[in-house]
């Protein structure tokens, strides 16, 4: 489980995130949803110590993650896979490499071993045999799922993905929503994910938090999404004539 | 107020690569590897360049200093001179950090803008370490080979010009290059590129490693990773020199 309590964040006199509180539940699929600027991705960067909270306090489980210093954070991080928009495959590696990275840092493994375990996570995200190809011969839907692979090579706790559907079609879309929700209840993950994306949140979306203006504006399953009267949140969630139908 | 930012935020920069490393193994592998990509394939550039600069400047000492009162060997003593003071580390470093300098900083710097340096930070990795440390050992070890090559090279160069032009015998341009020779002078010029070396590796990284936006930005960023990389060669020169000729 991860609590955040009362996080704010500023950029000299931008106030991004004003207080948020919130707690994100084991084996489920978190989702934190909101308008461009509504402090998404700076609440994500928050979580995985990219950027400092300026008040608040971010916990993982007991452990007081914003009470470790950048040493003790970046060691902390081994427990977490986070999955960037691009991707971000390092250019000059192979898939296999890529995946493999964490695993030559943070483990004694013997090469066979992590082997077998490069092609576990190719296998679980559907791309086995893909090993020796370079991230410049990869899909856009193919670089994300690498990226999911290399997020998991090490059973994290703690799963983070911005946008991870993001320039895809709808179709890959739904197979990448599909791939993190079945990781995160196969290995009892904490995941928090970052969309823009309603496909993904009626599909997957265990919990929601709605974000505007820097403040929590509303949480809650997916279920409930549908009955809300908050205006702000229906006004977002169901802008296109479509979902006011599917309403 | 700014330049002392920046001063601040490069020391920090610098202690962050060289804080211990999670592996010395995977380091120890990396630093081959740039040795090779930055070392190795800068050698034709290095060759081409003093071969040239060789043959030119005994031709310049010649046509400048040929006086029947000056000995014809003392063109070749003043190249080496040249060669080994000035051109083959001063010269050679500045065009390494046009060449590696922009390499450098671009590399590190796309991978800043695709957020490749923040998926290792996330997994755990030092990631200035990581990145540069092995660079800036590999350059290290590299510029100097290079630097001593060069003035190597420029000697042939130089003696392929004096028998060709029929500028001097054979003979005297040996006695020449051999004439006066102190090997603290080869020990000056070898710590002088080491010092570049670390220069150019640790400006160009400290740039890319901090750049923002996109391409144009990690553009401008190679920009002044270089300019300011060949400002502080030249200054470290003159810093270096006083303090081990002055």
């Amino acid at each position: 489980m991860i609590r955040l309590e009362n996080i704010s964040k500023s950029f000299e006199k931008n106030e991004v995130l004003k207080g948020i509180s919130v707690e994100f539940d084991e084996a489920c699929t978190n989702l934190v949803i909101g308008q461009s600027g509504s402090g998404k991705t700076v609440l994500l960067k928050c979580l995985i110590g990219m950027l400092e909270p300026d008040s608040g306090d971010i916990w993982y489980g007991e452990d007081r993650f914003t009470a470790l210093d950048p040493d003790q954070q970046r060691t902390f991080r081994q427990q977490m896979g986070v999955v960037f928009q691009g991707g971000a495959l390092f250019d000059s590696m192979t898939v296999e490499e890529n995946i493999r990275l964490p695993m030559d840092f943070f483990t004694d493994w013997p090469r066979e071993q992590k082997l077998d375990r490069v092609n576990f996570c190719l296998g679980r995200v559907q791309l086995p045999g893909s090993n020796k190809l370079l991230p410049a011969e990869l899909s856009g839907g193919m670089k994300k799922r690498v990226a999911i692979a290399r997020a998991i090579a090490l059973n994290p706790k703690y799963l983070f993905c911005d946008e991870p559907n993001s320039g895809l079609d709808p179709q890959t879309a739904i197979v990448i929503d599909n791939l993190i929700h079945e990781i995160t209840l196969e290995f009892n993950i904490t995941t928090v994910i970052n969309t823009h994306d309603m496909n993904s949140v009626m599909e997957i979306g265990d919990k929601i938090l709605f974000l505007s203006d820097g403040l929590t504006c509303w949480e809650g399953t997916r279920e409930e999404i549908l009955r809300s009267d908050n205006k702000v949140l229906n006004d977002f969630v169901f802008a296109s004539e479509l979902m006011k139908k599917f309403k | 107020m700014g330049i002392l930012n920046s001063l601040g935020k490069y020391i920090v920069f610098v202690t962050k690569i060289f804080s211990k490393p999670e592996k010395h193994k995977i380091y120890f592998r990396q630093v081959f590897k740039e040795i090779d990509k930055l070392g190795v394939s800068s050698i034709g550039i290095v060759a081409i360049i003093s071969f040239f600069i060789g043959m030119v400047v005994i031709i310049h000492m010649t046509f400048n200093m040929g006086n029947p009162l000056i000995p014809t060997y003392y063109m070749a003593y003043i190249t080496r001179d040249v060669l080994v003071l000035e051109f083959s580390s001063t010269v050679l470093c500045l065009i390494l950090a046009g060449k590696i300098g922009s390499n450098i900083s671009s590399e590190i710097g796309t991978m800043r803008v695709t957020e490749q340096i923040d998926a290792l930070e996330t997994m755990g990795i030092n990631s200035a370490a990581y990145l540069v440390l092995p660079k800036m050992i590999g350059m290290v070890i590299v510029t100097p080979i290079l630097v001593l090559l060069s003035i190597f090279i420029g000697l042939i160069g130089g003696w392929i010009v004096s028998l060709s032009g029929h500028l001097m015998t054979g003979a005297d341009y040996i006695q020449g290059i051999r004439h006066g020779f102190d090997s603290y002078l080869v020990l000056y010029t070898v710590i002088k590129s080491a010092m570049f070396a670390f220069l150019i590796t640790s400006i160009s990284a400290f740039y890319g490693y901090y750049s923002k936006g996109g391409a144009l930005d990690v553009g401008r960023s190679s920009t002044l990773a270089v300019s300011y990389s060949m400002i502080m060669i030249l200054v470290s020169n003159y810093l270096i020199t006083q303090i081990m000729l002055g």
